[in-house]
């Protein structure tokens, strides 16, 4: 029996050898490591406990260091704690504070190992003992032990009391119960004057304050005291930091410290105390505006000072203080943006986060400017940071800052291209949200997208192609804007699209579709004969379904190369002739005739769908094309048809769709959907092979049928659009009201300085002195003489997200802990919580003023909880004012989602007219029907 | 209150880990990890703070201190001031440096319970309990000679040593 344990203990490698061993590495970490864990799995079985602690000390290490779990050395860990040798009782310590957690299955039997050595005559034990307390203590040990806690919480060995008091969080935390005996003793060693027993006394406080303020208003007044004569940095931010938390809860104590923290701001040497004496003050005191100032003022000196670390601060400090003092920030702008070009990362995304919150509606332009030129020359991941900010911060509440949407949309398609760009995902977001919100950006959107679209550089960048499918769909959904449709056909389907990602090819191939109707439109059935746009102008638009037709006039004219031709060619730049339109068409063919062997069911599907509407148009456009151009009415008639009716398919337009829009449509008659389908399968189960089969590539069936079933496809959807559309019209008239007011644009003239301001592009340090002229020109509130050009129309929608955010409660845990504290600061034990709590504040002047304290005063009491409701009924509209969420409607556009979106549209757009002062064609009816209130009507 | 104090060399070893809340010992080299992963991409002469929230969660804060071939990191939270943790740091490292007498990095490998030693007596569960050098010396000294002492009567016979330690 002693043989073993013998040589086991003194052929035992230490610790030492251990570490020695892993340094030298002859056979590699690894199996050193496990080899080693061998030996210690055999030596701490054994009965010699100095063995048996070795082996921990070891374990410990490995656990440490080199992360192998030691949970299974638990009990071990409670053998080793039983001896009564000091060392072996630390090495035992340790292991148990790296391992042990709530769930420890040993965790019961520690309780009298933990009270033994808290009531022993040695103070390093008493102080192991509580260590280990303050980090595995759970209920139950903090409920066995608060006795003993109680008791060292006025012991008089200076190195156990500051711990107990320190052990005191975890007790409370994990027992509120205890804080009946232990608080009065803790508040007492408020008292004390020694700063060591301070410093623990006041850091328990200000973790305690943390969670829940309001409970320890009563003992401002002794903090307060603290405040003041407290001559140790420490002290003095631990009780800054409870001031901080406490003078937002009570007006009269903000304005009692305000004074002396101010005075604490002037004296102080530390730097530490200084900024902590800043923080409290710009995010507590920031209504005292003299101690803001001098806050400020201190700041300026860290901005300018050396050390990146106080510059940092400062910098954060800064952010605190914009929230309510812009100023502040605008006085220290040279600085702010000379940061930008820092070399500390950390600087640079402060000072960006700064700039970003200087940016208003006059001087976004140029700030996101100067930034995107920054963004050019700065490292990948500042760029995209600084990219992203701009994004952010420019969509923020829709748009809120923009004016130009023009400049905004180019500023988009410019960022795109920037080398580093990965924010493409939320550019392509922002270019086809503000498609839909805003009518008249429209035609600078088709300009961008086009640039966009023509550079086949850009295909092979795998960031940009989220912006290239925005561009895609811009510019196919919004063709009649486009100036060269021919020139964009050959964009979309250039032969390097094949390395777009198969989910944008289909965009692209959509697009192409909407562009080819559309030219084919133009040629045949307005075709020849152009209808001089003076004319359309005089129909009030919106009664017919041409809407599009309209502005697509006004705007080839005003946008055209081409002017001066008198309400002429609509493509003045390329004119569609039926040549063109036959070579188009075999572009088609040669571009996509591959893909109909795609692997990709979508952009096989969306091939088909193009080829089969050119098979089907194509022969008639040879024939007309072959005869005179006239002759095309008797002859085309069948192909104008089928133009028409994909042409008013893909012309009615897309909006935003609320959310909760869905919800609206009251269920039709008939229509189960909440019945059980499980019977279904039954009667399906015969059905299945032909289905699983579907998707199949290249089948014969699927080669044989799909051209006439995708011709098919198309008249059923045309038809059913012309349905809806009559139908809307229909409605239009009605009503009088048409989705979105157009107009003012075509009144003024296009006034901005390009986007690409040439004089903007200079150097990195003429961006940094451009950027303060800026800001400060900015910040003086005053609008920019050249906004001609009122700020366009962005489509909101009224529904508010209505999703309520359940009000987060305090933990209860905390409840508990917190009604005990007050329980015991009041000495009211029977009193319900809610109502202690609503007293505090009220009685809080009275015992500042060293009053005896006093009970329930009903009186003040209802007037807290008045507060309260207010509260809490303003926090509910903030929240229902901040979330206007917005959707935005699929792409993909067969004609019955169209419908539906379109309806919910004029619905939601009837009651956004209401608001709008800016209409310029309003009508009669229109009028009276923005007065009225609004009456839901789906089903027209 | 402190939430971990990491020291690990300027390759990625770890040196000293010290959490006040219960980790798994995996996630504890996770976190190690991460801290480490952004530190050596730090240039000397930048500030000695750096995002803490993308990797110990909200409300947490990091400072760190890089001395020849080491790095000392302290997490916190709010309730604790940047620069009095980096003071601290300061501490920690003189401390180390009074008891190894020109600490280097061997130091801190060999004397892994003095050094857990030397931090518990500064920072007693999360919370700074003493801030003097001096002091922390001192009870590193008593809690040393305590351990020497109920050592060497190792080699005595069990019965008696039980005897002599009551």
């Amino acid at each position: 029996m002693s043989g073993p344990s013998l040589m086991d203990s003194l052929f035992q490698r230490s610790l030492e050898d251990i570490i020695k061993g892993l340094r030298q590495q002859l056979i590699g970490e690894q199996a050193f490591i496990s080899k080693a864990l061998e030996e210690i799995r055999k030596e701490i079985k054994s009965t010699d406990l100095s063995t048996k602690s070795t082996a921990l000390l070891k374990l410990s290490y490995l656990s440490n260091l080199h992360f192998h779990d030691l949970s299974f050395a638990a009990f071990h860990s409670l053998e080793v704690l039983s001896s009564p040798r000091f060392s072996h009782k630390k090495i035992a310590y340790h292991a148990i504070s790296l391992s042990f957690h709530d769930s420890t299955p040993v965790l019961l039997l520690i309780t009298n190992h933990l009270r033994k050595d808290l009531n022993s005559t040695n103070e390093f034990e008493v102080s192991l003992s509580l260590q280990c307390l303050s980090r595995i203590a759970n209920v139950d040990l903090a409920r066995d032990l608060t006795p003993e806690v109680f008791a060292l919480l006025s012991s008089n060995k200076l190195y156990l009391r500051k711990r107990a008091v320190a052990v005191v969080l975890r007790v409370f935390e994990k027992y509120p119960d205890s804080v009946r005996v232990c608080f009065k003793r803790l508040v007492e060693n408020l008292e004390n004057s020694d700063p060591q027993i301070l410093s623990a006394v006041v850091g328990v406080f200000s973790e305690l304050a943390c969670k829940d303020p309001r409970s320890y208003l009563p003992l401002a007044p002794e903090f307060y005291k603290i405040l003041v004569d407290s001559k140790n940095n420490w002290i003095s931010i631990k009780v800054l930091k409870i001031f901080s938390k406490l003078a937002p809860l009570e007006r009269r104590l903000a304005k009692r410290v305000v004074e002396p923290i101010c005075d604490l701001l002037r004296n102080t040497g530390a730097k530490s105390l200084l900024f902590e004496c800043i923080r409290t003050v710009v995010t507590s005191l920031s209504e005292y505006e003299s101690a803001v100032r001098l806050a400020v003022g201190k700041v300026r000196e860290f901005l300018v000072d050396e050390d990146p670390n106080l510059k940092y601060l400062g910098l954060q400090a800064l952010r605190i203080v914009a929230e309510k003092h812009l100023w502040a920030v605008s006085e220290n702008k040279e600085v702010i943006i000379k940061s930008l070009s820092d070399a500390d990362p950390n600087i640079k995304i402060e000072s960006l986060r700064l700039v970003m919150a200087m940016v208003s509606e006059h001087n976004v332009s140029e700030i996101s400017r100067v930034l995107v030129n920054y963004a050019l020359k700065s490292d990948p991941v500042f760029c995209n940071e600084i990219l992203g900010s701009i994004l952010s911060t420019c969509s923020r509440n829709l748009y809120e800052i923009i004016v130009d949407f023009d400049w905004y949309v180019s500023l988009l398609g410019e960022m795109s291209r920037i080398p580093h760009c990965q924010t493409g995902e939320e550019i392509e977001n922002q270019l086809i949200d503000i498609g839909l919100r805003v009518k008249d950006v429209r035609p600078e959107l088709v300009r961008v997208a086009r640039d966009l679209l023509i550079d086949p550089a850009l295909l092979g960048n795998s960031f940009l192609h989220s912006v290239l499918s925005a561009a895609a769909w811009a510019s196919g959904e919004y063709v009649e804007f486009s100036r060269n449709p021919l020139e964009l056909m050959e964009a979309l389907l250039q032969p390097r699209t094949s390395l777009l990602p198969s989910s944008i090819r289909t965009v692209y191939i959509q697009s192409a579709f909407k562009v080819l109707v559309f030219c084919l439109h133009t040629c045949f059935v307005r075709g020849g004969s152009i209808v001089p746009s003076a004319s359309l102008n005089n129909l009030p638009a919106g009664v017919s379904a041409s809407v599009s037709y309209e502005s697509f006039d006004e705007f080839s004219v005003e946008n055209g190369a081409d002017a001066s031709v008198v309400h002429g060619q609509t493509c003045a730049s390329a004119p569609i002739t039926k040549e063109s339109i036959v070579n188009l068409l075999n572009l088609v063919e040669l571009a996509l005739g591959p893909l109909l062997g795609s692997y990709d069911v979508e952009v096989q599907e969306r091939a088909r769908n193009l080829l089969g509407f050119v098979d089907l148009t194509k022969p008639e456009v040879l024939n007309s094309a072959v005869q005179e151009k006239d002759d095309s009415e008797g002859k085309g008639v069948e192909t104008s048809k089928i133009i028409k009716l994909m042409h008013d398919a893909f012309s009615k337009e897309l909006g935003p769709v609320s959310l909760s829009a869905q919800g609206k449509v009251s269920l039709p008659d008939g229509l189960e959907l909440k019945e059980n389908l499980g019977d279904l399968e039954m009667i399906c189960g015969d059905l299945e092979p032909p289905s699983s089969n579907a998707f199949s590539f290249g089948s014969s069936y699927e080669q044989k049928d799909g051209l006439s079933f995708s011709n098919l496809q198309i008249k059923e959807d045309s038809e059913q659009t012309n349905e809806s559309t009559s139908l809307l019209a229909e409605h239009r008239k009605r009503h009088g009201l048409y989705y979105l007011p157009s107009g003012k644009s075509e009144l003024v003239s296009n006034d901005y300085p390009p986007a690409n301001d040439p004089t903007l592009q200079g150097d990195i340090d003429d961006n940094a002195d451009n950027l303060v002229k800026i800001t400060a020109e900015s910040l003086v509130p005053k609008r920019k003489s050249n906004h001609g050009k009122p700020r366009p129309v962005v489509v909101k929608l009224d529904e508010v997200d209505e999703k309520h955010v359940a009000m987060k409660k305090p933990e209860s845990r905390d409840d508990s802990l917190s009604g005990a504290v007050r329980d015991v600061l009041f000495g009211c034990e029977d009193a319900p919580p809610t109502l202690s709590q609503s007293n505090l504040s009220n009685k809080l002047s009275s015992k500042r003023k060293g009053k005896e304290k006093q009970h329930t005063d009903p009186h003040a009491e209802s007037k807290e909880n008045v507060i309260d409701d207010g509260n809490s009924s303003l926090r509910r509209k903030d929240h229902s004012h901040g979330k206007e969420r917005r959707h935005r409607s699929p792409r993909k556009k067969n004609a019955e989602e169209r419908k539906e979106t379109n309806q919910k549209e004029k619905e939601k757009s009837r009651r956004h007219h209401g608001r709008h002062k800016s209409r310029q064609r309003a009508e009669e009816p229109l009028k009276v029907s923005a007065q009225t209130p609004v009456i839901p009507d789906f089903l027209l | 209150m402190i939430k971990a104090v990491m020291v690990m060399n300027t390759q990625g070893k770890t040196r000293l880990a010290k959490f006040y809340e219960y980790l798994p010992v995996e996630k504890q080299q996770e976190l190690i990890r991460g801290v480490f992963a952004v530190l050596c991409s730090r240039a000397e002469n930048v500030s000695n703070f750096i995002d803490a929230e993308s990797i110990f969660g909200l409300d947490s804060r990091l400072v760190y201190k890089h001395f020849a071939t080491l790095y000392f990191v302290f997490v916190f939270d709010s309730s604790e001031n940047e620069l009095a943790v980096l003071d601290l740091i300061q501490v920690f490292v003189e401390t180390l440096d009074r008891c190894f007498k020109n600490v280097c990095e061997l130091d801190v490998v060999f004397n892994y319970s003095k050094v857990h030693t030397i931090l518990d007596v500064m920072i007693f569960g999360g919370q700074v309990v003493e801030t003097s050098s001096s002091e922390i010396m001192k009870a590193v000294e008593e809690i040393s000679k305590l351990e020497a002492a109920s050592n060497s009567i190792a080699l005595i016979p069990k019965s008696a040593s039980g005897w002599r330690s009551r």
